[in-house]
């Protein structure tokens, strides 16, 4: 199964959109209710950031009875350095979006934490691209 | 217990999303910052914040939290009524800070 899913950059109002259409899929489809919500939380996040540090981007889901591979890819300003990003704590959020509570520096390792395989490129100027890979026949404890 | 006791005995003004009064409550969560409240809050939380935007609409359903409870007089805006009436999970409000009403509701949960 195949799902693609616009971002745009700012627009928080529809963040969480794509994220909850593949949590009714995967509930469809009978997945175990604790690997959903990992997917959720991890699918969450990375659509989040987009909104938040990018200006657009697109979401590719594929879903087979092995794994759920969520590939996110963004046109925006790009990562300087992706192990500073991924400390817990740091954020470069802006002061509006802290506002509304985001920017805590915990996506990308609420991510990582959830997800079975993660890979982060990023090219400063261009974009940022994101693979978030959870292993669907893997009874959860 | 579910939402309709906690508002009952805290005194809380039911917002938005009334539909959803008999869902269970099992915990609580008390976090401003909405990813601590997507990594760590657990489904059926009772969740004590400040915000009021849409996004919050967002977590609480995604995580299938059992409510929310704003503060200090907060009101959900409109569009997060909206989503709040659609998904029916309700929003409480409590002239309390979150400090206070945390710890009211930490007892109540306490003698489950
Ligand atoms: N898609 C992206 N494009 C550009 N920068 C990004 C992107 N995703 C993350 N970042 C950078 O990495 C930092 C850390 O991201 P992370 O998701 O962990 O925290 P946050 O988004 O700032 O806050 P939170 O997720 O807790 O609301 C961001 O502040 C930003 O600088
Ligand atoms: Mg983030």
């Amino acid at each position: 199964m195949h799902f693609e899913y616009k971002v745009q950059g700012g627009d928080f109002a529809r963040a969480g959109l794509a994220s909850s259409q593949v949590k009714k899929v995967l509930k469809q489809l009978n997945v175990d209710a604790k690997l959903i919500k990992r997917v959720v939380v991890a699918m969450y996040e990375a659509e989040v950031n987009v909104v938040a540090h990018a200006y657009q981007g697109t979401i590719n889901v594929d879903i087979d009875t092995e794994r759920i591979v969520m590939a996110f890819s963004d046109h925006g300003p790009g990562i300087p350095d992706i192990p500073l990003a991924m400390q817990r704590g740091y954020s470069t959020a802006s002061p509006v979006v802290r506002e509304m509570g985001f920017g805590a520096g915990m996506g990308l390792p609420n991510i990582q934490s959830n997800a079975d395989e993660f890979k982060i490129t990023s090219v400063v100027g261009k974009g940022t691209n994101l693979e978030i890979i959870v292993y669907l026949n893997v009874p959860q404890e | 217990m579910i939402v309709a006791d906690i508002v009952k005995a805290l005194n809380l003004e039911v917002l938005s999303g009334a539909k959803g009064l008999q869902r269970e409550v099992t915990s609580g969560y008390t976090s401003d910052l909405l990813s601590d409240v997507m990594g760590f809050a657990d489904a059926g939380a009772a969740w004590v914040t400040l915000q009021t935007h849409k996004n919050v609409m967002a977590v609480a359903s995604l995580k299938e939290l059992g409510a929310i409870i704003l503060v200090k007089g907060f009101k959900p805006e409109p569009d997060t009524i909206e989503q709040s009436d659609e998904e029916e999970i309700p929003i409480l409000g409590t002239e309390l800070s979150a400090f206070e009403i945390t710890g009211k509701l930490y007892n109540m949960l306490q003698q489950e």
